[in-house]
């Protein structure tokens, strides 16, 4: 359970969200310029509002997780990204160049015995079909093949909450299917929530979940996919009967 | 050929880049990382020994350092001599002297690292120590052997500050920049040749060394992908 109400502005955009995703796996979509990279890194815990050096005017921010809050301004309280179980895997898979694949999984898990951060490594390659990358260099990675080590990265850690911004734009139509019944099995088994935001309608569809309608900052429509995307769906059935 | 100038000279560059590295390396990644207005008067101040003349500078700091200020004086009474005129206090001066060619390639160095690196690593938990250490230092590895040889190099050639703060003490102070200085005042033109191609010579051949490096990664594809 995600509750969250963020009012921000930077420059002329404006962010203007209040609700709560109490789907596991909630789906944020809209046309790029939305606002859902931004929504997400905010929940991440990235881009704090800092006096002399601010990206954003922070009107308001609170973000609380499963009764946990990791962002109240009114009170003070702002996690820092990485102390807030919550990961993101963005657009750009951002592995660190200087490290193999094994060890860009590793990274976020700290001090933990070897032989245990080693099984974990496995498991989280296994679980992204990336188990012959292991030594392998991020250069040496195709996009797709970068997209799913990152996350793993991001998975490794146990988040409680995985905020994914368009993930799966670098993988093709059928791995990516694959890739994401076989993710979302694995998130509910492990009582994960599952922030992701798309502007492909079949994103949405495809994993059949709760869908927030994100328009120029505001959320316009949360609900079932069936009901919010209904547009969307004849939109698409329409182009794809005319000739 | 003062073998004794020269050894000093290494051993006070050697020593000041050292100091330098450990104060640069986390000073540089405030200035990156960090935010708030206060970071530009530090990176200003840090900047500052880049237009000021060494000599101003050796002033301040031999007054500072001498008996006539509180800070001085605590310095004599806990080290039993003064800073000034002393080797250490050489030191004092260098590594305010040379700070900016040590910071400033380790901000460029630093800020060209993809922010969004700096982000994964956050998220997965990293703090700025270990950012700086396992992202920031391997990535920007080139700025840091150009920081090292860049301070290396600006405090072997020191002439002012030395001249100010140290003197002309043989085997304390006397460097070979001062050594240079004292053969031409006594006309001593051969010697003063010996003495200024040594101090050309190491500064080319550091130079080439670190350019080569630099044109071989070049080469290889750059540090990136």
């Amino acid at each position: 359970m995600l509750d969250l109400a963020l009012y921000a502005q930077r420059g002329s955009f404006k962010l203007e969200v209040e609700c709560r995703f109490a789907s596991d796996w909630t789906v944020i979509f809209g046309p790029s310029g939305a606002g859902k990279t931004t929504l997400l890194r905010l929940l991440a815990g990235l881009d704090r509002n800092a006096p002399g050096n601010s990206r954003f005017e922070m009107a308001l921010a609170r973000v609380v997780l499963d009764g946990r809050i990791l962002t109240n301004t009114d009170q003070g309280v702002w996690r820092g990204p990485g102390r807030r179980r919550t990961s993101l895997v963005a657009q750009q898979p951002s592995l660190f160049p200087h490290l193999s694949v094994d060890a860009n999984v590793a990274y976020g898990l700290g001090n933990l015995d070897r032989a245990i951060r080693a099984s974990r490594v496995a498991e989280m390659l296994e679980l992204v079909d990336a188990t012959d990358l292991e030594n392998r260099s991020p250069q040496d990675l195709s996009g797709g093949q970068a997209q799913r080590v990152a996350l793993a990265r991001a998975l490794a850690p146990g988040p409680r909450l995985l905020l994914l911004d368009e993930p799966f734009s670098a993988l093709d139509g059928t791995a990516s299917d694959a890739l994401v019944d076989r993710l979302h099995l694995w998130l509910r088994t492990n009582g994960v929530q599952t922030v992701l935001a798309t502007h492909d309608a079949t994103d949405a569809f495809s994993t059949g979940a709760e869908v927030a309608l994100l328009r120029e900052g505001r959320l316009t429509a949360l609900g079932p996919a069936a009901e919010v995307l209904q547009d969307e769906r004849e939109r698409i059935a329409l182009r794809l009967m005319t000739p | 050929m003062d073998w004794q100038a020269l050894a000093l000279s290494l051993r006070l560059a050697t020593v000041t880049t050292a100091i330098l590295l450990a104060v640069a390396v986390p000073l540089a990644a405030l200035l990156v990382l960090g935010r708030g207005r206060w970071l530009a008067a530090i990176e200003a101040l840090a900047a500052l020994p880049l237009v000021l003349p060494p000599t101003v500078l050796g002033f301040f700091l031999l007054v500072l350092l001498g008996p006539r200020t509180a800070v001085g004086r605590g310095i004599t009474a806990l080290l039993g001599h003064p800073l000034a005129f002393s080797f250490d206090g050489l030191v004092v001066g260098s590594v305010i002297y040379s700070l900016p060619f040590a910071v400033q390639p380790l901000v460029a160095g630093f800020a060209a690292v993809e922010p969004s690196l700096v982000d994964a690593a956050r998220l997965l938990g990293a703090g700025s120590a270990r950012i700086v250490l396992s992202i920031l230092i391997p990535l920007a590895r080139r700025s840091l052997v150009a920081a090292a040889v860049l301070s290396f190099l600006h405090t072997v050639g020191e002439f002012g500050v030395v001249l100010m703060l140290g003197g002309d003490i043989p085997g304390a102070t006397r460097t070979l920049s001062i050594v240079l200085y004292n053969q031409v005042e006594n006309f001593d033109y051969a010697a003063a040749n010996r003495t200024a191609t040594i101090l050309l010579g190491l500064s080319m051949a550091a130079l080439a060394i670190l350019y080569s490096k630099r044109e071989k990664r070049g080469s290889a594809g750059g540090r990136r992908a």
